[in-house]
């Protein structure tokens, strides 16, 4: 398979703001590929350096097999963007910006797009101020997902959408990877990474800090065990990948380094167990993992994303 | 509120918010003049500048009290010179700087106003900023009020420094022409407070201001050249005429500024009573749906439907402006023939040799240079697309950044030759002879304003956050235009103006060498403009 965005070594400074500091990244072509990462992490200036709207200092990018700067307008043909703040035209209505954003592509299904509008229930006849904020995230939605493209870039695009529209969004990407295109999405919304991606990438400091499948990043942090066992527990603080023990009597709860859970397990079990509950570490847990700034989980980090 | 309160005021406060209506108004003025520290002083700056440097030059040209009572006689004969400047009152140094840039004083101070105003209300509504300043201990009208009072204070200072500096031509004359800039500063504050509640877009609102001032402008000058006393209606019709006629340092009418005073006062009312009743954001015309499928198909298309309102609008005024000059131009020479002096002194003004040539070239000229702030509102619409994000998802179409500024520019460049070609047009009209010279004229202004638009370009090109600096560009050359020549400048500064080179049609010989390199200039100023544009990071 080819890749239909592949990134690497990126640089890109603003003064004396290191925006991108070597990020890499690669997205499958016909992946939704989750984009993660703390505010200010350098998700949007990625996404505009593969957009051509910025010119990378050093590094390497290839959009759809093209060089974002030079060939920006070839690539762009084939992509659909939703900014994370879409600003409307004032005075133009959002029919119009719809069809406007969709002929400066590759072009709009225009079935699609009125199978889209309902959907959304957006009205197209409103003039571009007096649209919500969720209402003109629609406008660029409908005309992203109606435009005849490969790669839609997906900034943070369902900020100010409902819940119902929330549900849309998700149905409407599961279509688009059914329809064998690609989808690059920012998000901090971590259920609908979670219920879309097949594989994420967090960057942290303009740097790619992990990449990978959901299970693959899932099995590099901690699961928390708690346990009633038959007796008193016995050898557990000896265990390798054992944090936060706490045992009172014959309760025990722990955390324990997913890939060290059979040891501690075979141990709980020499015991006795009365009853066991295993918690899985939650996307939450993940992230806040690798969101944290500090220097344990930064240097953590640096050798788990080798 | 006590029973006993129950006053006629207090229930028509009560019914329009409350009593706290004004909360909020200083922290709002003093956060104003902190964002206007640059703005503010330089309008200010630049026009006390140019009032207090008029005395002198003024002596330089006219010496003797025989020279300056004989430019007197020729004001008062000659209907075209009026109808530039307007009629002397006296022929005392101070009365003749009065004459000479008290206008244009006030239209300086008018522009800074109705700027500052808008600015500070219908701006931050349009941006959304409003709404959380709103949410906090704000009245419904501290944020009116605060940009009313920056306005006031910038318009105080600036009558102070007239009234101080040019104190040694006479102290009571100097306080009246401070007073009447100042004044009509006000007014123009005050309309534009006005139009801010009646608009939801502050481009309009500002658009409608300025219009309002270029119609003062103009029915002033057609009732100067109509009366030499400045007594016409059309004169008085215009606030600018009021200022005039306040006759500063020729026994001043006292009565005009509080002409001007209550006319402020009552303006203010009316933008007060409409604040106070109006939706945050919203205005009393209402939105209309558009169409549910557009039509646009390209970045072009789209910057024409983003332009076409301001294209219109400023064809229609150029077009007006020059229907109304050329009507003043018929028999301006038939008056007093062709005179040597008034001549001399309509040369000084920028015109050419022969009175009614020399008339139609200098008021050629003027639209000339009023259309240079045409070219660089309409190449900074990059900027503004730019810098909103509206240009970011147009561009991560398949559009190229050159293709994308074509349609602005083709409108700026192209939009240009059309106001100059209405303004000839109507010019021709208006004066019914001499079709082929005017029009010539007209498009003969045409290569500098372009190096004006070029200058725009290139600065969005290269510092696009130094865009804004062409505005200084064209204000700039729009002042070495105006008062120049007056102000007996350096030829080398002058040579700065692209419009200093041009041929000075009609009347003079057409060179079409100056005219050459300027479109040349603009055209590589353009080309530069755009290779940086190409090169840069979005913003």
């Amino acid at each position: 398979m080819t890749k239909a965005i592949s990134v690497s070594g990126l640089h890109k400074s603003f003064g004396r703001t290191h925006a991108l500091d070597g990020l890499d990244l690669e997205v499958e072509t016909g992946e939704v590929h989750g984009f993660l990462g703390p505010n200010g992490a350098g998700k949007s200036t990625t996404i505009r350096v593969l957009l051509g709207l910025l010119r990378a200092d050093a590094g390497a990018a290839q959009v759809l097999g093209r060089d974002p700067w030079a060939d920006a307008v070839e690539a762009h043909r084939r992509i659909a963007y939703v900014p994370g703040d879409v600003t409307l035209w004032r005075n133009l209505s959002g029919g119009e910006v719809i069809d406007l954003y969709g002929r400066l592509r590759g072009g709009l299904d225009t079935r699609r797009r009125a199978e889209l509008v309902e959907r959304f229930e957006l009205d197209p006849t409103k003039k571009g101020r007096t649209y919500s904020k969720g209402n003109r995230q629609k406008v660029a939605l409908v005309a992203a997902f109606a435009s005849d493209v490969d790669l839609l870039i997906l900034d943070e695009p369902t900020s100010g959408l409902d819940p119902l529209m929330e549900e849309v969004f998700q149905r409407c990407v599961e279509e688009e990877r059914e329809r064998g295109r690609t989808v690059l999405l920012s998000s901090h919304i971590l259920s609908e990474v979670e219920e879309l991606c097949d594989r994420v990438s967090i960057i942290r400091k303009g740097r790619t800090v992990e990449s990978g499948s959901l299970a693959d990043l899932r099995h590099l942090t901690r699961t928390s065990v708690t346990a009633e066992l038959a007796g008193a527990p016995n050898g557990l603080t000896r265990l390798p990948g054992v944090h936060d023990l706490d045992v009172q009597g014959h309760r025990v709860r722990l955390q324990v380094d997913t890939d060290k859970l059979d040891a501690v397990l075979r141990s709980l079990s020499e015991t006795g167990v009365r009853s066991l509950t295993s918690t899985p570490p939650t996307l939450e847990e993940l992230f806040l993992r690798h969101y944290q700034a500090t220097d344990e989980t930064e240097s953590g980090a640096e050798v788990t994303a080798r | 509120m006590t029973a006993t309160a129950e006053t006629a005021a207090g229930t028509f406060a009560a019914r329009s918010g409350g009593s706290r209506q004004l909360a909020g108004t200083g922290t709002l003025l003093r956060f104003a003049l902190r964002r206007d520290r640059v703005l503010i002083p330089v309008w200010v700056g630049v026009n006390a500048l140019m009032v207090l440097s008029m005395p002198g030059t003024i002596k330089g040209l006219y010496g003797t009290a025989a020279e300056r009572a004989d430019l007197m006689r020729q004001m008062e004969t000659n209907s075209s010179l009026r109808a530039l400047v307007g009629p002397v009152f006296d022929d005392g140094l101070g009365a003749l700087t009065a004459w000479r840039v008290g206008l244009y004083a006030g239209a300086l101070a008018a522009v800074m106003s109705l700027l500052i105003v808008v600015r500070h209300t219908r701006d931050e509504e349009e941006s959304g900023r409003q709404e959380v300043v709103a949410s906090g201990m704000v009245g419904r009208r501290a944020p009116l009020t605060a940009a009313l009072l920056a306005a006031a204070v910038a318009n105080a200072v600036l009558a102070l420094l007239i009234a101080v500096g040019l104190a040694g031509q006479g102290a009571v004359g100097a306080s009246a022409l401070g007073l009447g800039v100042a004044g009509v500063g006000m007014l123009f504050a005050t309309m534009a407070a006005i139009v801010a509640q009646l608009t939801e877009s502050a481009r309009l609102a500002r658009g409608l201001t300025a219009a309002v001032l270029g119609g003062a402008f103009v029915l002033r000058a057609a009732g100067d050249s109509a009366t030499d006393d400045g007594s016409s209606v059309l004169t008085w019709v215009s606030p600018l005429g009021w200022l005039e006629n306040l006759r500063a340092f020729a026994d001043e009418r006292w009565w005009v500024p509080l002409l001007i005073a209550g006319a402020t006062v009552a303006q203010g009312a009316v933008a007060y009573g409409l604040a106070g009743r109006r939706d945050l954001g919203m205005s009393f015309l209402p939105t209309r749906p558009g169409p549910a499928a557009g039509r646009l198909r390209t970045a072009g298309a789209l910057a024409w439907r983003l332009q076409r309102g301001g294209v219109l609008g400023w064809s229609i005024g150029f077009f007006a402006a020059g229907v109304v000059y050329g009507g003043m131009t018929e028999g301006a020479a038939d008056l007093v023939g062709d005179n040597e002096q008034a001549r001399e002194i309509i040369e000084r003004m920028g015109g050419q040799a022969g009175l009614t040539d020399a008339f139609v070239s200098a008021m050629v000229g003027m639209l000339g240079l009023i259309a240079s702030l045409y070219v660089v509102a309409s190449v900074l619409r990059l900027g503004g697309e730019e810098t909103s994000g509206r240009a970011e998802p147009v561009l991560a179409g398949a559009v190229g950044r050159l293709r994308w500024a074509a349609g602005h520019l083709v409108i700026a460049f192209g939009g240009a030759a059309l106001i100059m070609l209405l303004a000839g047009l109507g010019f021709a009209a208006g004066y019914g002879q001499d079709f082929g010279a005017i029009l010539g004229a007209c498009l003969v202004q045409l290569p500098a304003v372009w190096v004006i638009g070029g200058a725009a370009v290139l600065l969005h090109g290269l510092l696009p956050r130094a865009a804004v600096a062409a505005w200084a560009v064209a204000g700039a050359v729009l002042l070495l235009g105006w008062v120049g020549p007056a102000l007996d400048v350096p030829q080398t500064v002058l040579d700065v103006s692209p419009y200093g080179h041009l041929p000075k049609l009609p009347g003079g010989e057409m060179s079409w060498s100056p005219v050459l390199v300027l479109v040349l200039i603009a055209g590589a100023l353009v080309g530069a403009g755009l290779v940086g544009l190409r090169r840069r990071d979005l913003t």
